[in-house]
């Protein structure tokens, strides 16, 4: 086979997953790493893919899958590994059977995501070796040798992308399918089982490992010398290489493949034929901290920040003086992401604004009510955090103080990590309101399945998880179920819900507007002759709803998905919905 | 040949991903090396969007900085606005000539510019449709990316026929038909 195609970074490492005969996939979605499990189920019959509810048991199932001795892969976004890092931090200890793969998605610039953390670090800390690629090409070729590394060094291989490589298309050359033959499974509690008298001879043996891999690493085709001019050295790895490549197109570079453990003799080697040494890395000064301890005079943070992504341009600037002229920009509104036309969430939060509501907020479209007009999300910190925060508000400062407040979280986040703290709120005997926002898909990462959808990634239809009666199965008496547009409806339930002290739950329920399968049927228009010019219809802040300099009010009938939110705000039947 | 640079830009939710799908296949199909570079997540909800389309020789960087476009396709006039310096002095913008009030306007913390399109006509080379209006009367508004396209086709140096033959590959199936008819609309004007 030698066929070209232009691909996604994360379509890349899906396709290198097919080749290289994996055949177990799981995953929870999250930007900048979901597509390598949209583009698993291509490979459907060749490769089991699933989303699983959480990365924990998403990285639990890959360890299972290795342990039976097929080669499996697990990815997620960057905090994801934060949720996985339980059983990846022992996996380390147990290694493999068949060869594992964790995909970390960093996300520098903060493109769709809470914090920059830099994955390197966490791997550095659980002791797996990190893969890190540069381009869609080396991502499917990169992901193939860390299966490699994988089974020969007995360990879980990190393979960390970031957000301008997972979502940058390139051209790939594509291969056939590698058939690895399932390895047997044997009996080996001294490997697989890791109580003390097990673990502690495996932590020796993951110690020789990073030692082994970074002696080894000047061999691995996947760290290369490129010797140009000895003037400047630069060691690098991942995307930053591209913009060394432009910025400092004669520059000697070390590309660094394995970026953990570090192949320390192939770098003083290097060092030790170039006159001035860069290290350049986004995020943390992973490699550079190393390098410097072995006693190079390496120049990297001193010039170049800690936060974002790179650029040639800022290379230039940075390490040439050489500053690049351009137009200046023009200062123009900012445009921020904000809930869509028509979304259910708008509404849910126009009755808790109205009715000067706090809410505990958590991880999903939803946390856009943190910004005005709505103005809703007081808080937002991790998956599933809405609800234990709440929780411990009233902790701390009693039933009454939460009286105006609530926990808002969506369907897929709640049943990610939610419901381990609804748990707790029955358990320690809460009072709190928990509002789940049931849309009937995961929605910020672009419309992916989840356990109570009734859908599998790999388009099964299999049981539906019912929300309603898992959160009576906890024990809650108040659990009610209403349509999220039934504002009268909703502003009683919450009045009453929030005003009991025991527990209640509330889900709203009205799928995504960006779904395939919901259904447009009309659309708002405005009456301009019964307008009062009362601003009513703004107040939730829908980007269709259009203030004209009279004062009075326009529809965009392209954006208006006619979900009536504004016509029911409207108090003088200046809003009237179209059929279709 | 030197590196040739293209930036799409506009409203998260508009189509810039498949418009640049249809502009990396074009380009993948003339045998060129080619980089795209796109924005998914929290800012398709609305957000200002960019995607960054290079395509020569080799091309290293993923993304076209200021300075550098040769082209500017722009899907609404403020978002043409907030990156027109990252054209070329000679460089070209394509705009579609739709107001989309960003959520700073409707609560009236800013306010959208006028003249936005007389403005960038004292500085660059600006060619300026209602694409959405074309779409309407092809009864259809979300192909009014594809009408953009074809006005972007008449500046670049790919035939009329590949034009027709990537996007054939790239759209929905169902909605090839119209697709074409668009874009010829877009060719043609």
């Amino acid at each position: 086979m030698d066929e070209k195609k232009i691909m996604l970074g994360n379509a890349a490492i899906a396709r290198g997953c097919y080749e290289a005969g994996v055949k177990v996939s799981a995953a929870y979605p999250g930007t900048p790493s979901t597509e390598i499990s949209e583009n698993m189920v291509q490979y459907k019959g060749d490769i089991y893919s699933e989303w699983s509810p959480n990365e924990k048991v998403a990285t639990e199932v890959a360890i299972g899958a290795s342990f039976a001795g097929v080669r499996s892969i697990v990815s997620m976004k960057h905090v994801g590994v934060n949720v996985a890092s339980d059983p990846l931090f022992t996996a380390a200890y147990t290694g493999v059977n068949g060869g594992m793969v964790l995909v970390a998605a960093d996300d520098p610039g903060m493109y769709s995501s809470q914090n920059e953390q830099d994955s390197r670090l966490v791997a550095r800390t659980a002791m797996i070796p990190v893969v890190e690629p540069s381009d869609s090409q080396e991502a499917k070729d990169f992901t193939k040798y860390a299966f490699e590394l994988s089974e020969k060094y007995d360990t879980p291989v990190m393979l960390r992308t970031t957000t301008r490589l997972s979502h940058s298309q390139g051209v790939v050359e594509l291969c056939d399918r590698q058939e690895i033959p399932d390895k047997p499974y044997e009996r080996n509690i001294k490997k697989y089982v890791m109580m003390p008298g097990n673990a502690i001879p495996r932590h020796v043996f993951v110690e020789q490992r990073l030692k082994d891999m970074a002696a080894d690493g000047a061999d691995m085709p996947i760290n290369r010398v490129e010797m140009r001019d000895k003037s400047v050295g630069v060691i690098t790895s991942g995307i930053p290489y591209q913009y060394v490549r432009e910025a400092m197109p004669n520059a000697s570079v070390l590309k660094l493949g394995m970026v953990n453990p570090l192949p320390r003799k192939m770098i003083e080697d290097f060092c030790a034929q170039v006159d001035k040494v860069y290290v350049i890395e986004e995020l943390e000064p992973h490699i550079e901290t190393q390098v410097r301890s072995w006693g190079i005079d390496a120049v990297g943070k001193e010039l170049l920040t800690v936060q974002g992504e790179y650029s040639a341009n800022m290379l230039r600037e940075k390490l040439l003086g050489e500053k690049v002229e351009t137009a200046e920009a023009t200062q123009v509104p900012a445009r921020p992401p904000i809930l869509c036309p028509g979304c259910p969430h708008r509404s849910v939060f126009s009755v808790l604004s109205e009715l000067k509501i706090h809410a505990a907020g958590d991880i999903g479209c939803y946390t856009l009510g943190a910004v005005a007009p709505l103005s809703v999300i007081d808080t937002t910190v991790c998956m599933g955090s809405s609800i234990s925060t709440l929780h411990g508000m009233e902790k701390a400062k009693g039933k009454d103080y939460i009286k105006n407040w609530v926990a808002v979280i969506g369907d897929s986040t709640f049943l990610h990590t939610g419901v381990n703290s609804l748990m707790n709120m029955v358990y320690n005997q809460s009072t709190g309101t928990v509002i789940i926002l049931d849309n009937s898909t995961t929605g910020m990462t672009g419309h992916q399945d989840h356990a109570a959808t009734g859908k599998t990634l790999m388009g099964d239809p299999t049981y539906a998880i019912d929300i309603y009666n898992l959160c009576k199965a906890l024990g809650i008496q108040n659990v009610h179920e209403i349509n999220a547009f039934d504002i009268e409806g909703l502003k009683k339930l919450i009045k009453e819900e929030t005003a009991k002290d025991e527990v209640s739950v509330i889900i709203t329920k009205s799928p995504c507007v960006l779904l395939k399968t919901t259904k447009i049927t009309g659309r708002c228009k405005a009456i301009p002759e019964k307008c009062k010019k009362c601003g009513m219809c703004l107040k939730p802040g829908c980007p269709a709803v259009i203030k004209q300099e009279d004062g009075t009010i326009r529809i965009d009938d392209t954006l208006c998905t006619g979900c009536g939110l504004c016509m029911k705000r409207c108090k003088f039947d200046a809003i009237e919905r179209e059929e279709f | 040949m030197e590196t040739k640079n293209i930036m799409i830009v506009g409203v998260g939710g508009q189509g810039t991903l498949l418009t640049s799908r249809i502009l990396g296949g074009i380009t993948t199909a003339a045998g060129y090396d080619v980089k795209l570079s796109e924005v998914h997540g929290m800012s398709q909800r609305g957000g200002s969007v960019v995607t960054y389309v290079r395509y020569g020789e080799k091309v290293n960087e993923p993304i076209v900085e200021e300075g550098c476009a040769d082209v500017l396709i722009a899907f609404e006039r403020l978002e043409a606005l907030r990156y027109a310096h990252f054209l070329k002095k000679d460089g070209v913008i394509i705009v579609n000539d739709q107001r989309i009030d960003p959520i700073t306007v409707v609560t009236g913390a800013a306010q959208y510019p006028d003249g936005i399109i007389e403005d960038l006509k004292n500085k660059y080379k600006v060619i300026s449709v209602d694409a959405m209006d074309e779409a309407k009367k092809l009864g259809n508004n979300k192909v009014f990316n594809t009408v953009i396209i074809g006005i972007a086709a008449q500046h670049m140096d790919f035939s009329h026929d590949a034009w027709v033959e990537v996007i054939k590959n790239t759209v929905p199936p169902k909605t090839v038909e119209k697709n074409l008819e668009a874009f010829e609309v877009g060719y043609n004007l």
